[in-house]
Parts: structure tokens; C-alpha cells; sequence
């Protein structure tokens, strides 16, 4: 339980919730949320569609019309994130002067922390390709083409709004048959993105590795980047800060032999003889006489400390 | 030989059957296997991507998908449940995360006091003995309120008090207002473990506030104006708020330093004693080689008046004698010419 809670939840399941939205160590896969502006149709409708396709079962969809202008005011959408517990958003609307307008996004500490606006030129959605689809939840291949993504900081932020959307969760293994879908951003020098989706076809090549071929299977959008926020470079840098706990540690003085067995070396350090604990014997054992003139040793020792302190001091009547 | 190069011609063979898997590019892509992503920073073939620009992207995309797939086939993969895994590793691209990552909870204000003075949480048995019930009850939870109704079924309502109140009451009125605290201390706590700035007093509304809370809250509300309540009008009657830190609240009164120091009083006292006791008398040695010159000049010239042998007793007249004094030093305020001589003139007084 955080300190942090204003309201005590009053059932379990709300203190599920809760805690659900509190900081996590570990957190879990970035869930979208998808949200209607003003006015939202035609284009913008079909992508949003298309991109809850790709990114199911991680969305989470909210049909009602919106009175948000994101690049305005982002409170109420950053409530909306919020109460959905979403890490991104797309924000899709369409007006006179942003016709075929959509907003991408992400939410650091409730707060945007960069969007971006993208203006769709052209859209194809995926039930205009007439052919084999992929499977559901498939991680897709990212594929970045062109010089310009590295150029620019607002490029170099929107490439990792793009990785962070579509790479689904991070995954320790995977199935080499499972690699069936490439996601391909290519950013042209008029500063247009063109957004291509194709299926992995693995074809023999004589060798170990597949000779691959692509088939188009859509969405295929182009899109001119209208808008943008980005995070200062210090509340961005904190964003991406990992926790401490996470870190692995280096691991000293371990190797594995030839035959896979790992052998550590341990330091024991200096042995200390003196205070050791050893056997007691009787005959180790101090005299009664030796004790004795131990004691006296230390007596004369005390009485010349004192004597000199005293002398020290000037006051000393003994002292001469 | 001929064998060996039958073997090698027939595997070329074999191999032509096939399209490549190699992929050649001018500058390296960069790699991330960990979330299966590539970035390409080749130039474009501009003429290629204007003339037919959906065939250029795909074949564009093909080979970079190639690059990455021959880099997965690489990892080291293992069997599982009749498919072949491939392990991937760590991740190079940062994203960024939803929340901080989380830190130790703040202490409570007990806790932080209770962690200085070192005291320990002692664990209560969930049964105490009663002596008055000559039983086991529980101390908290199921079946306590039970067994505490069952001990005070009749309350005592004491002298000094009216025989009519309702000593139940009164009881449960008790209990809530301790509940009320706590809730109160709760918040506190939350203000403090978040770090926001609360006024020391703020205005509780009149049925809440005490008169002293009430007065302090509009010698602050008077003092906060641009000139610092300078130009406020004053209400008839009206009291300045006074108390312990009421000062610090006001903006634009300041804080007189506190004579409390860090060393100890007896220590501060002392040293203060000292350096009076202690004083030495400046030495100022200009004034007093001049005082000593003084003093012999007047000793010089009454014992020359006494001296009956050379004038007798006259008095030096009018303009004084013409003796050869010399000229008077000027006091280090002179031109100074070294090689003039003095010249012997009138001694001026």
C-alpha cells in the first residue's frame, strides 16, 4: 500500500486498480488507447481501425466523440490515458484545416510526453489488399529506411514513438516461424513517412538461413508530419531512466571450463590468528601467579599514567 | 582435385537454383535483434523511388528484412514443443517508461520518530486474558466489539458529570473523533510525503477557525499586497495577530536572528569574558613619541626659564627671542628639499 493514495479504496478490486497504476518495477506490455476527435471519419477512421488491428489485444477503445484539441489542451486526454491506465495514445479527427488528422503519443507520469501530428495523404486500408493475412498478435519486424531519421531530434523521437507502438512486448525468445510480418517507415526528404506492411514469406535459399520475399498485405499510408511536442531533453532523459533494481550486476571471478562447468574463484581474506577461536585447554590456561603479575604490571602501569598527568598539570604535590 | 571441384561446381549449381540471401549495402545498418528492428541510413536511388516508388520500397525493404532475418537465423535456438525458438538478445533501444520507477515509501511522521527514539513495533497476541470476564478475548478483529459490549454492558457516569448523559454515546463519540484524527494525520502525512508547500494556517471558514487562527488569517490576507500592506486601511478595533511564528507567515515581516547559537550558552558567555578581561590597551606609537616630546620640550624650556645665570628672569619680549631654534618640522607635509639647507627663521607658534 503507497502512503501516496488520497481516497482509501473501499472494495478489493478497486485496490487492485490502484495499485495497478501505481509505479511498477516491472511494467507491463504499453496498452493504446484510441480516441475520436470533433469530427472523425472517412481515412482517419479506416487507419484507426487498421492500427487497432495490428496492436490488438493491447487497445483499448473509446467510441464516443471527443472536444479535445490535444496540441491545445491535453488535460482531459491526459485524464483519459490516465483512467485507462494507457501509456499511448492515437487521436484521430479530421477538420477543414487539418483534414485526415492524426495524433500519435505517449504519457509519461500522466503527463504527454511528445506527440505527434500526422496528416494522411493517402491511405490503403488492409481490407483493400485482397489477400492472405497474418496471424494475430505476431511481433512485426521494424524496418526504418533513409538517411533522415537519425538527422533530426524530432525524427529521432518520432522513430522511437514508432518502435515503442508497434513492437508489442519485449520477448526473450521467439519462434522462428513466428517471423511473418515487417512494418516499413520510410521518412523521403520532403519530410513525407511512408508507412508500409508486408508479410514475410520464407523461401529456400540452398542454406541454413530462409531467403525471404515480402507481399504487401496493408495498411499502406503516407503521411506529412503537421504538429509536433516533444520532451524537453531533461524529462526525457528521466523517462527513459531504468530502475536500479534491473540493473545486472557484473559478475567477478566466474568462468566456464571446456566442459560447461562454471568454476568460481573465492577470496577468503587475511586470517586473523590473533582473535581466533580456538580449543580450550587446561593447560594453555593462565597461572594463578601469571594473572597476578599481570594485574601488577598493570597497576604501576595506571599509577605513572596518573603521575604524569598530573605533572602536566603543575599542581602536583607528589610530583618532585 | 577434379573430385573436389566437381563437388564444389555442383554445389555453385545447386546454390544458382536459388536468389541470394546476401545483401549489399554502402553504409552498415544499424541492428537492434532485441525488438527486431533496422534502420537503414543508405541514401535512396531518388530517380527509382519517384519512377515507380511502391516497387523500390518493397525490394528496399526486402533486403533490409534479409539483414535482419540472416542476423536472427545467427542466435543460438533451441526446441520447444516440435518448433524452433530462437533466443533473443537484450534489447539497445531505450523506450521510455510509463511512471518512474519506484522508490523506498516515505516515512510517516511517527515512523520517522519512531526510527530516531529506535523504537520497535511490539506485536499484540490476538488473545489477552480478561480478569474482570475471566476469559480469552480477542484483542482486535472478529469478535472483539462483541466481547467489548459484553464487558462494559453498564457504564458508570461520573459525579461532576450530568446524571442524564449518555455515557454510550458519548463512548461511540469518542472512537469517531480519534478516526476523524487520524484521518486528518493521514492527509498530513500524504502533504508531506509529496512535498507540497500548505500554509501553516490556513483559513478553516468561520464555524471551524479560532479566533487567534482568524486573526492571523487577515493580517496575512492584509499584508499580501504588492506594497506589503502598507496601504491598508485599518478597521476600528482592529488587533495584530501575535504568537509564536506568526512573523515568518507575514510576508515582508522578517525574522529577527535568533540569539540561540550553535555553540553552548555557557561556552558562548565565557568566551565573551574573556575577550572583555583580556583587553589590551592599543599602542599607538606615533602619538606617543610625540606626548614624550612634548613632555621634555615643556621640562626644557621651564628649566630654562628657572635658570637665573643667563637672562635674568626677563621675559621674552614681544615678538619672542631670536634664538637660533631652526625652522619648525613641517610634519611630513612639506616639499621636501634635500639639498637645501634649513633655513633659520622666525619660530612660528
Amino acid at each position: 500500500m503507497s502512503l501516496l493514495r488520497i481516497r482509501k479504496p473501499k472494495t478489493r478490486k478497486g485496490k487492485k486498480v490502484l495499485l495497478a497504476r501505481e509505479p511498477q518495477l516491472i511494467e507491463s506490455a504499453r496498452t493504446m488507447l484510441f480516441l475520436d476527435g470533433r469530427k472523425c471519419g472517412g481515412n482517419v477512421k479506416l487507419c484507426m481501425k487498421d492500427l487497432q488491428a495490428l496492436k490488438k489485444p493491447l487497445v483499448k477503445v473509446l467510441n464516443r466523440k471527443n472536444d479535445i484539441t490535444p496540441f491545445d489542451d491535453p488535460s482531459s486526454l491526459e485524464f483519459l490515458t490516465m483512467k485507462n491506465d494507457a501509456a499511448l495514445f492515437t487521436f484521430g479527427s479530421t477538420s477543414k484545416k487539418r483534414p485526415d488528422n492524426i495524433v500519435l503519443g505517449r504519457i509519461f507520469e500522466n503527463e504527454v510526453l511528445d506527440m505527434f501530428e500526422l496528416g494522411i495523404k493517402r491511405y490503403q486500408a488492409i481490407s483493400e489488399f485482397k489477400n492472405e493475412k497474418i496471424g494475430a498478435c505476431v511481433k512485426p519486424c521494424l524496418v526504418f529506411n533513409g538517411p533522415k531519421w537519425a538527422q533530426t531530434e524530432e525524427l529521432r523521437r518520432l522513430r522511437n514513438l514508432f518502435i515503442d507502438t508497434f513492437q508489442r512486448e519485449k520477448v526473450d525468445s521467439i519462434r522462428l516461424q513466428g517471423i511473418e510480418h515487417v512494418l516499413s517507415f520510410t521518412v523521403t526528404d520532403d519530410m513525407n513517412i511512408l508507412m508500409r506492411s508486408y508479410r514475410i514469406l520464407l523461401k529456400k535459399s540452398g542454406q541454413r538461413t530462409p531467403r525471404i520475399e515480402l507481399e504487401e498485405i496493408g495498411p499502406s499510408a503516407d503521411f506529412s508530419i503537421r504538429r509536433t511536442k516533444i520532451a524537453s531533453e531533461d524529462l526525457y532523459k528521466q523517462s527513459r531512466k531504468q530502475p536500479k533494481q534491473l540493473k545486472v550486476g557484473k559478475k567477478k571471478n566466474i568462468s566456464t571450463d571446456a566442459l560447461g562447468n562454471t568454476k568460481g574463484r573465492v577470496h577468503l581474506g587475511k586470517q586473523q590468528t590473533g582473535s581466533i577461536q580456538t580449543r580450550r585447554v587446561k593447560a594453555l590456561r593462565k597461572t594463578p601467579e601469571e594473572k597476578k603479575e599481570n594485574r601488577q604490571r598493570k597497576k604501576v602501569a595506571l599509577k605513572a599514567a596518573a603521575a604524569e598527568a598530573l605533572a602536566s598539570q603543575g599542581n602536583n604535590p607528589f610530583s618532585s | 582435385m577434379d573430385v573436389v571441384k566437381e563437388v564444389l561446381a555442383k554445389h555453385q549449381k545447386e546454390l544458382d537454383k536459388y536468389k541470394p540471401i546476401t545483401v549489399e549495402k554502402h553504409l552498415e545498418c544499424r541492428l537492434d535483434v532485441g525488438s527486431l528492428l533496422i534502420t537503414d541510413p543508405n541514401d535512396f536511388d531518388d530517380r527509382e523511388l519517384r519512377a515507380n516508388k511502391e516497387e523500390y520500397l518493397t525490394a528496399l525493404t526486402r533486403e533490409n528484412t534479409q539483414l535482419l532475418v540472416n542476423a536472427i537465423w545467427e542466435l543460438p535456438t533451441e526446441r520447444v514443443d516440435e518448433s524452433i525458438v530462437a533466443k533473443l538478445p537484450e534489447p539497445t533501444t531505450v523506450l521510455p517508461r510509463l511512471r518512474k520507477p519506484p522508490g523506498p515509501r516515505p516515512l510517516t511522521k511517527w515512523e520517522k520518530f519512531a526510527k530516531e527514539k529506535g523504537i520497535t513495533k511490539k506485536k499484540k497476541d490476538k488473545k489477552t486474558y480478561d480478569e474482570t470476564m475471566d476469559k480469552w478475548v480477542p484483542t482486535y478483529g472478529f469478535k472483539r466489539a462483541e466481547a467489548e459490549k459484553a464487558k462494559d454492558w453498564v457504564l458508570e457516569v461520573p459525579q461532576n458529570a450530568d446524571p442524564n448523559t449518555d455515557m454510550f454515546q458519548k463512548k461511540i463519540d469518542l472512537r469517531n473523533e480519534k478516526v476523524a484524527k487520524n484521518e486528518i494525520q493521514r492527509m498530513k502525512n500524504i502533504v508531506r510525503a509529496k512535498k507540497i508547500d500548505m500554509p501553516r494556517s490556513g483559513y478553516l471558514g468561520p464555524e471551524a477557525a479560532s479566533s487567534s487562527q482568524l486573526l492571523t488569517a487577515v493580517t496575512v490576507a492584509k499584508s499580501s499586497t504588492a506594497s506589503v500592506g502598507k496601504f491598508q486601511n485599518k478597521l476600528p478595533k482592529e488587533k495584530e495577530a501575535r504568537g509564536l511564528g506568526i512573523k515568518e507567515l507575514i510576508p515582508g515581516g522578517k525574522r529577527k536572528a535568533s540569539h540561540i547559537t550553535q555553540t553552548p550558552e555557557k561556552e558562548a558567555n565565557l568566551d565573551l569574558i574573556k575577550s572583555v578581561l583580556n583587553k589590551k590597551p592599543k599602542l599607538d606609537v606615533s602619538k606617543a613619541v610625540s606626548m614624550e616630546k612634548r613632555d621634555n620640550r615643556l621640562a626644557r624650556e621651564a628649566e630654562a626659564e628657572n635658570e637665573p645665570g643667563k637672562k635674568g628672569g626677563k621675559k621674552p619680549k614681544g615678538k619672542g627671542s631670536r634664538k637660533a631654534v631652526g625652522k619648525k618640522s613641517k610634519g611630513n607635509r612639506g616639499q621636501r628639499a634635500p639639498g637645501k639647507k634649513a633655513q633659520a627663521g622666525r619660530k612660528r607658534r
